[in-house]
């Protein structure tokens, strides 16, 4: 049984060579599985069941997508908020996602300095996706330190191929379990 | 010259009804007394243009009564007429006991006999079906209180009819005139009672099965041949079946196709039956008020003005005393009452039958007869004046129906109509009612129509094409109108007609092709849905699929392909008129427009340029794309 899945969402995949490349060596990462949200729900029709029985299969789930306005592209909103539903994903009966690892692997347009106090995005990448972080909490996961690709639609052929690597690597040592949190789990 | 004179005959009767509709309706009278008018006007003691045949027309003109309560039957379904059974039973006994009593008194106290009293009270206790009806109508006051109340006691004296015609040779003093015209049922002379009674509810009971049982099959072959008059011979041969039946079991005609048209109420052929039977009716009750009005006997009426004229305004009174304090007793409220009240106050046409018969067995010598006869004319005649003279007093606590009924009337009260239930249309059906919106649906299909009603959807067999059918179908009340048929041609006599009388409706049309399309825009219509566009986008979405497109971007493309499509239709409807030459070369232009946009040329207003981040801006990358992050 595979160990990590990646939810991934691009609405104009074929325009974004970073997260084709990124999408690619997860692809080829052993022990990881791709689900692409954009691809098996045009429509936006959620099948939340179906959703929920994939999740039920992994202990680690990362969210990959662009940073699309300091969040993630519509659909996934939309599937975070038709799948993790109370008393299955929160609430007193909500114990499906407990202490699972929720990671984020995102593609952002700015540069690294970009994302601090005296950037031109004024806070820190964590603190943007702390909506994310709170989500992880509030289900009851532990909450990675985020995979970031700076300057994605800027970089340069050999810096891509290299994150893509990167991106390998990163996921296999969240399948091992090995890589450093954000926020812990729950005891 | 017969043929002639038959012509002639029909011309002045047609010419007539129109101007006594036009010119009643012209002066706020109302059709019925404007029929009544100008039979008097047309009549012997008028202008003399018609003459003694006006007794046949009458009883020709009386099918028109039998129609009318046939399509009153209709109307009523069996649940409903239930519900009705204390206002029938209760306030209809009520009053012809009441009544009867009441007039006899006082034809008692003006020195008359009590056995011929009797017979008169019993005989105007009677009140006009068709004038009654037809006024309350006119005046959209059927559905009221008052119209409810009055419905249910002209049925009761319909009922009593036949009790009284069996009472009326009893209350002989005079010798016997020999039988009168009217009974037909002599064969049954000499039978026990109970034999006839037999006969009689043999009779009803056939009604009954026939118009549940044999109907159906027979109005579907008919359907099949898609020939509209065969319809209508075929409605017209059970209403003229079933009176010619009732007649010879002694009952009331009227009486028989109200059960028959009761029965039927539930049918998928309903609204057919309307459309097909509302013209009829409408011509003959028309030639029956004008036959009253012809019949009305101005010479015996200046010969004993006084006794006729008090007779008629005696037997107003009475009788509309009596109504009114009978309908207060029924816990009525005082507008309704009065409405009521006047509406029965008047004689009925079937006193004319009743005085006939009783003079026949010797109740009234010759000129008692004619003295009831003119003032039963008179007091009917009176009876438009009187409901609309009572509705106006009571206008104001009126305009609202009184007696809102429940959800009887689903199928009328749908907020949409759907014409064509076919393979488009039973879709939009469908969808709509798993919302709980309930459509009414015309289909002319009937193999359509019989399995669409066994899997419970209501649907009523029904040429859509026919404007008249939209008024059965409820459109006065519908908020939507689709219409989903085949032809294009059949679609724009709807539009028109719908239009034209019930500008209220938002009309949903399909169109199969784009020159359909560009028709229909012609037309003046908004909202048209062609009907393999959607069906060809999502194929050729899922053509781009299997060549490798990306999912949603194939999706999104076909959505944005069908927004522009329906801007560019539009533009070139109106290039469509112009010569060929320039509708070939906006054609050109909208194609490369088209194209240009979907290839998301730069610099376009329309393209998509969604999830396209400012530094990928496209003008400014090398990239042949524009790129997102």
């Amino acid at each position: 049984m595979e160990d990590v899945l990646v939810i991934f969402a691009h609405p104009a995949f074929h325009r974004s060579r970073t997260n084709r490349a990124l999408v690619a060596a997860a692809r080829a990462t052993e022990g990881v599985a791709v689900h692409d949200l954009y691809e098996t729900y045009p429509d936006f029709l959620v099948d939340v069941r179906a959703e929920q029985r994939l999740l039920e299969q992994y202990r680690t789930v990362v969210l990959q997508h662009p940073f699309f306005w300091y969040s993630s592209p519509a659909l996934l909103k939309e599937w975070l908020d038709l799948v993790l539903q109370f008393n299955w994903a929160y609430g007193p009966d909500g114990r499906a996602l407990r202490g699972k690892v929720l990671a984020q692997a995102i593609t952002a347009g700015g540069p690294e300095d970009a994302y601090r106090r005296e950037g031109t995005n004024h806070f820190s990448v964590r603190e943007l996706l702390s909506p994310f972080e709170q989500t992880a909490r509030l289900c009851g996961m532990a909450y990675a330190e985020a995979f970031t690709v700076h300057a994605a639609n800027h970089i340069t052929e050999e810096t891509r191929d290299e994150a893509a690597r990167d991106y390998s690597r990163w996921l296999t040592s969240l399948r091992a379990g090995s890589v450093s949190l954000w926020l812990p789990g729950p005891e | 010259m017969a043929f002639e004179s038959v012509f002639l005959q029909a011309f002045i009767y047609l010419a007539a009804a129109l101007v006594a509709v036009v010119a009643g309706k012209r002066l706020g009278l109302g059709a019925v007394l404007g029929y009544l008018i100008i039979g008097a006007a047309i009549g012997p003691w008028g202008l003399g243009w018609i003459g003694g045949e006006s007794e046949q027309v009458t009883h020709f003109a009386e099918f028109g009564v039998v129609v009318m309560l046939f399509l009153v039957g209709l109307e009523m379904r069996p649940t409903e007429l239930w519900r009705m059974r204390r206002q029938i039973f209760g306030l209809g006994g009520m009053q012809v006991v009441l009544c009867a009593l009441g007039l006899a008194g006082a034809a008692v106290a003006f020195g008359c006999h009590w056995k011929p009293a009797l017979a008169m009270g019993m005989i105007l206790a009677m009140s006009s079906t068709a004038i009654v009806l037809q006024s309350l109508a006119e005046k959209n006051l059927l559905r009221t209180e008052a119209g409810q109340n009055s419905f249910a006691v002209l049925l009761f004296q319909d009922l009593a009819v036949i009790p009284i015609i069996a009472l009326l040779p009893l209350l002989a003093t005079g010798a016997a005139h020999g039988t009168a015209g009217h009974a037909s049922h002599d064969w049954m002379e000499g039978w026990p009672a109970w034999g006839r009674g037999l006969v009689t509810v043999g009779a009803v009971v056939l009604v009954v099965v026939i118009a549940r049982l044999a109907t159906r099959p027979l109005f579907r072959a008919i359907a099949k041949t898609r020939q509209r008059e065969a319809f209508t011979a075929a409605a017209l041969m059970l209403i003229i079946g079933i009176a010619l039946l009732m007649t010879k079991v002694g009952l009331s005609a009227a009486l028989g196709t109200f059960v028959a048209g009761v029965v039927l109420a539930n049918s998928e052929y309903r609204h057919e039956l309307e459309s097909d039977l509302e013209p009829f009716k409408g011509l003959l009750l028309g030639l029956f008020f004008l036959g009253v009005g012809v019949g009305i006997d101005f010479g015996h009426i200046g010969r004993f003005p006084g006794t006729v004229l008090g007779l008629a305004a005696g037997l107003i009174v009475v009788k509309a005393v009596m109504m009114y304090a009978l309908a207060r007793l029924h816990r009525s409220p005082r507008e309704p009452s009065f409405v009521f009240a006047a509406a029965l106050a008047g004689g009925g046409e079937f006193a004319f039958v009743l005085i006939g018969l009783a003079l026949g067995s010797g109740v009234f010598d010759e000129s008692q007869g004619k003295t009831l006869t003119a003032g039963v004319a008179i007091s009917m005649a009176a009876t438009p004046l009187l409901i609309l003279a009572s509705h106006r007093l009571t206008a104001r606590s009126m305009k609202k129906p009184v007696v809102e009924r429940e959800s009887d009337v689903q199928d009328e009260g749908a907020p949409v109509i759907i014409c064509g239930f076919g393979r488009f249309g039973h879709i939009i059906g469908r969808l709509l009612r798993t919302q709980g919106i309930h459509s009414t649906v015309l289909d002319n299909d009937p193999d359509q129509v019989d399995t669409l009603r066994a899997i419970g959807m209501p649907v009523f067999f029904g040429d859509a094409g026919r404007p008249d059918m939209l008024l059965t179908a409820g459109a006065a009340r519908a908020k939507i109108l689709v219409i989903a048929l085949k032809d294009v041609a059949t679609t724009l006599n709807i539009v028109e007609t719908a239009r034209k009388h019930f500008p209220h409706l938002k009309i949903f049309l399909r169109a199969h092709s784009r020159a359909e399309a560009y028709e229909l825009l012609d037309a003046g219509e908004e909202r048209i849905y062609r009907d393999t566009l959607d069906t060809s986008l999502t194929l050729a979405t899922d053509v781009l699929r299997e060549l490798g497109t990306p999912a949603y971007t194939a999706y999104r493309v076909a959505k944005l392909y069908r927004r522009r499509d329906e801007i560019f239709l539009r533009k070139m409807a109106k290039h469509r008129h112009k010569d060929d030459d320039a509708f070939i070369s906006a054609a050109r232009e909208v194609q490369r427009t088209l194209d240009q946009v979907m290839r998301e040329e730069p610099g376009h207003d329309f393209g998509d340029e969604g999830w396209v981040p400012p530094g990928a801006d496209p003008n400014a990358k090398p990239s042949p794309k524009p790129e997102s992050l």
